[in-house]
């Protein structure tokens, strides 16, 4: 994609520059630009070409990350809070509540329940994955995956007001062990 | 007459007073276009302080110069000025000052709503800025999502500012619309074929229509929110059946198409000047306005892209995701259109080209990164960092401020009658464009290390510390240009040596008028012929500006003190009829600053006293309406020796009834705006159904307004035939009767909500179904008052056989409230009636 638009930027430049260059040295008037080639190749046939191919790739990417029901999949839900997060992890004997650090398993798919609660928020840890709006009233999943065990920062993405700045949180993702002990209730 | 005696006579016809008298009653459209583009620039220098002291804050971490409180103020009005207050205006302000000179016109269509909307900008925009200095400014984010602007999260009247004060000036957009759509259709030089007209008036053609179709959605939002802040109608809170998506449905359906509203303006100066750069033809005339038509048509089918990660379904999204890619092909199409015409041509390299040559630099980066954007994955990561905030500003300083510097140098001389003073205009355009590229170019890249939008400070290990700091300083070297294009303008103003008539060998019809113009733009207005080529006659006839200064033109005559300007018919450009324009009047200023009131008594939490001045603006909306037209006939006058037309009110088709056609495809805008509100809080929003809906009672009241509805529709029908066919009494009679029924109406409408419906603050259900009443009742009462207005004006004699046009708009707006009325019945008992 990056290169791509450089390329097509190049190609302006350097077409503007040619036209400046050919116009100084040709005698006045009488010269014609074929429309059918700028027009219709250039200016339609081209960028539609290009576009229909990048939105194809993009829509097999999408779908990729759409969240879809997977045997090993792990289910916490977060909500957003002025000026804090909440997360509610399944625990050994029923949901664990954590503020501000969320945990999860490496190497498995997890998905984010999204709760809103006052304004709205958004979930991001660039890391693991795109981002997802908490809408009060709504309900989102996002999913996300940490291939290696290690810690993550995430950061509300939605302006939520006065310290949206400092509405930060971590993600810890534990190896299969650790996601155990951490069931079990026990803080590595 | 001697061309001199002409231009007397013409001059003390058209112009204004000298002194503070003129600027408190001109009406004249190049001294509120000219204003527009003052005050607009102003608007711009205060937002570009804003940005400033947001890049000082930004430029080191941890920065202790402003805190959160001020950040968020400064952030929020720095986009909602250059928005609403800067770029609107700003083309608005161009349009006025140009279009009626593009189109061999003396003026706009309705002079004095052009001064009404620059006072209620003026006026609107002066609240917002006191409430920057006062501490008080909105802090919502330019967007003003809820419920981050609802009142339990925004107490102050922070957010009321904003909503009130950008309503209070979208009344200028609307205006502008109105009015630069009609002036195209109607008030062109005779034999100027619409598909002959020069490109600039296609390009503002498209916005102004997009602009009657984009801005009610915008409109509607804020009157629901401020409805909820003040009197607690949920519309937006989940609790009670609202929807904080509804807000961003509304305020997107409008911000997106916004976006082309304001590039459209900047292309169509691009396609105007670059072809007399390049001495040259445009290239794909035709291709053009087909891609201008498909922009706007698609520019609606895209809002869903500002909200990709609100959780809507992938292959939803897969839809606007694809039409917002597609929306890049009519754009690739202009520049490659630009492209060809510099290379059929012989460019020269003058300062105009030069700002051309950036705004192709910076345009296509900016175009590159929002077809990125686009892409649904890659937004889910870059959404809502300083990606986005360097890719809006590419597209947006790209796509309107270098064009708008590029017309700027080449239309002052047109404006001031000067020259400009050599090489300072280029050492501003260096600045401006190293500036921008470092400030921005750069963004692109803290945004991809993660750095989230409207954050006040972030700490040192983030690793964003150099890439601020050389952004900040970019951003003082930008500002550094344009103190400098200040300066230049300033010298130019004041010291610059007497420009030529047309400096730039142009062919359009603005340059065939001394510089600066005069008050009446044209001696006498020209014929095109049928052959003229698209970009103007003078190529072919350089000496029409001579022959229009003699009066070998239509209406070369100044008679009676009239304001005279030719209408033609929309398509061919055959002549039609002559309008005659209302001169110089403080109805403008007045009304507009009744209008004020009422908002600032809004502000103020004043529910009660701010119906005051809504009799009032309708009392002086009836002196407006009065004051035009006499009681005798006039019949036919002479345009040119030989050749009679009648005069607009003795014409079908007048401005009039066109510009009240296209405020109703505003008015049904919004109730269109508001049914999708209403459907989309049933299917979406959380908590329904309501606890009560809609019960039992109101089966007469029902009854009663569909009666009264349909017989104010019918009366007001046959007033206008009576007063057509001469029967004066009975017109009278029939008429009053329509005032009447919609009176009736009106009340019926209050009876059914209070018999059958919840209160409005119990659930987003009741409020929406009061809301739908409330539209309707509204539309009920306006047209009593048309009709009232015609009944006087029969009485008092202004009206005669012939002279069709107040009845027919009358008859227009009662069929509207008569369709406004059934379809709010029709929805609000839907559920009633539905099992």
């Amino acid at each position: 994609m990056l290169a791509g638009a450089a390329a097509l930027t190049l190609l302006v430049m350097v077409l503007l520059a040619l036209a400046f260059r050919r116009g100084g040295a040709e005698a006045p008037g009488g010269r014609r630009a074929p429309a059918g080639l700028w027009l219709g190749g250039l200016g339609v046939a081209m960028p539609t070409t290009l576009l229909l191919l990048l939105l194809g790739s993009a829509l097999v990417v999408g779908e990729r990350m759409v969240a879809r029901a997977a045997p090993e999949r792990v289910v916490i839900g977060a909500s957003g809070h002025q000026w804090y997060w909440d997360f509610t992890q399944p625990g050994a004997d029923g949901p664990i509540v954590t503020r501000d650090v969320m945990h999860i398993p490496a190497g498995r798919p997890v998905d984010v329940r999204l709760q809103g609660n006052d304004v709205i928020h958004s979930f991001w840890v660039p890391r693991l994955a795109g981002k997802m709006d908490v809408v009060p009233g709504h309900v989102n999943l996002l999913r996300i995956e940490a291939t290696r065990p290690g810690v993550f920062e995430g950061q509300c993405a939605e302006f939520c007001g006065l310290e949206h700045a400092r509405h930060r949180f971590r993600v810890v993702a534990h190896d299969a062990a650790g996601w155990a002990a951490f069931q079990r209730g026990q803080q590595p | 007459m001697t061309p001199v005696a002409r231009h007397k006579a013409l001059t003390a016809i058209w112009g204004a007073p000298r002194g503070w008298r003129g600027t408190l009653c001109s009406v004249n459209h190049s001294d509120i276009g000219k204003r527009f583009i003052l005050a607009a620039f102003a608007f711009f220098a205060i937002g570009g302080v804003l940005a400033m002291l947001i890049r000082a804050q930004l430029a080191t971490p941890g920065s202790a110069f402003v805190g959160p409180e001020i950040y968020n103020q400064l952030f929020t009005m720095h986009g909602s000025i250059m928005m609403f207050l800067f770029a609107i205006p700003m083309f608005e302000g161009l349009a006025l000052y140009l279009l009626p000179k593009l189109l061999g016109s003396r003026d706009m269509a309705f002079p004095r709503l052009s001064a009404y909307g620059w006072w209620c900008y003026l006026f609107g925009g002066s609240i917002l800025i006191a409430a920057l200095v006062m501490g008080v400014a909105p802090d919502g984010g330019w967007f003003m999502y809820t419920p981050l602007s609802s009142k339990a999260y925004t107490p102050g009247i922070n957010a009321d500012v904003w909503l009130l004060g950008i309503t209070f000036v979208e009344i200028s957009a609307i205006a502008a619309a109105i009015e630069i759509t009609v002036s195209i259709l109607k008030l062109r030089a005779p034999g100027m074929r619409l598909e002959r007209m020069p490109l600039f008036a296609w390009y503002l053609l498209v916005t102004a229509l997009m602009m009657i179709v984009a801005f009610p959605p915008l409109i509607l939002g804020s009157i629901l929110l401020e409805v909820e802040r003040a009197f607690d109608w949920p519309f937006f809170d989940p609790a009670r059946g609202g929807s904080p998506l509804l807000w961003q449905h509304l305020f997107w359906l409008f911000g997106h198409p916004e976006v082309y509203i304001i590039f459209l303006p900047a292309a169509g100066v691009v396609s105007t000047v670059l072809p007399v750069m390049a001495r040259s033809r445009i290239l794909g005339y035709g291709w053009i306005v087909a891609a201008l038509l498909a922009l706007a048509f698609l520019s609606f089918g895209l809002w869903v892209h500002h909200m990709f990660t609100t959780g809507i379904p992938h292959m939803a999204l897969g839809f606007f995701s694809a039409a917002s890619a597609l929306v890049a092909v009519p754009t690739g199409l202009q520049i490659f259109a630009w492209i060809g015409t510099l290379w059929q041509g012989r460019p020269q390299l003058r300062l105009p080209m030069l700002y051309l040559l950036g705004f192709f630099l910076v345009f296509v980066l900016g175009g590159m990164t929002g077809v990125m954007l686009a892409m649904v994955p890659f937004d889910w990561q870059a959404h809502d960092t300083h990606f986005v905030v360097a890719h809006l500003h590419y597209v947006l300083v790209g796509g309107f401020i270098f064009p708008m510097l590029a017309g700027a140098y080449y239309w002052l001389p047109h404006v001031t009658g000067r020259a400009r003073v050599p090489l300072l205009g280029e050492a501003a355009f260096w600045l401006i464009l190293v500036g921008f590229n470092l400030t921005f170019f750069l963004m692109h890249l803290t945004g991809l290390l993660g750095m989230p939008r409207r954050i006040y400070t972030y700490p040192e290990e983030m690793g964003w510390t150099w890439l601020n700091l050389l952004s900040s300083v970019g951003s003082f070297i930008m500002a550094f240009g344009f103190a400098l294009f200040v300066i230049d303008v300033a010298l130019q103003v004041f010291l610059g040596r007497r420009s030529r008539r047309n400096p730039w060998g142009a062919h359009s019809l603005e340059w065939a008028m001394p510089v600066p113009a005069p008050a009446y733009n044209f001696a006498s207005q020209p014929h095109l012929a049928d052959d003229t080529p698209h970009d103007g006659p003078l190529a072919a006839d350089p000496g029409l500006p001579q022959r229009l200064a003699r009066g070998e033109g239509y209406l070369a005559e100044a008679r009676h003190g009239w304001r005279e300007t030719m209408a033609v018919d929309m398509g061919s450009g055959a002549v039609d009829h002559v309008v005659l324009l209302p001169g110089n009047t403080r109805l403008p200023i007045l009304t507009a600053l009744v209008t004020g009131s009422f908002f600032l008594a809004l502000l103020a939490g004043l529910y009660w006293l701010a119906l005051l001045p809504v009799v009032a603006v309708a009392a002086l909306a009836w002196r407006w309406a009065w004051v035009l037209g006499g009681r005798a006939a006039i019949g036919p006058v002479s345009i040119r020796p030989g050749q009679t037309a009648p005069t607009h009110r003795e014409a079908a088709g007048a401005p009039g009834w066109w510009g009240s056609v296209f405020l109703l495809v505003a008015d049904a805008t919004l109730l269109g705006s508001l049914l999708f509100g209403y459907a989309f809080l049933w299917v979406v929003a959380p908590n329904w159904p309501p606890p009560a809906m809609i019960q039992g009672g109101w089966t007469p009241a029902l009854a009663a307004a569909l009666a009264a509805a349909a017989a104010g529709m019918l009366l007001a029908r046959l007033a206008a035939t009576a007063s057509q066919e001469g029967r004066r009494p009975a017109a009278r009679r029939a008429a009053a009767a329509a005032a009447g029924a919609q009176l009736l109406a009106a009340a019926a409408l209050a009876w059914l909500g209070a018999a059958g419906l919840p209160p409005p603050d119990s659930h987003a259900y009741a409020a929406a179904s009061w809301a739908l009443l409330a539209y309707a009742a509204l539309h009920a009462l306006l047209a009593a008052l048309l009709a009232a207005f015609v009944c006087a004006r029969l009485g008092s004699g202004h009206i005669r056989p012939g002279c069709g046009l107040e009845p027919a708009v009358a008859r227009l707006f009662n069929d509207y409230a008569a369709a406004a009325v059934l379809i709010v019945l029709a929805c609000v008992l839907a559920p009633a009636l539905l099992p």
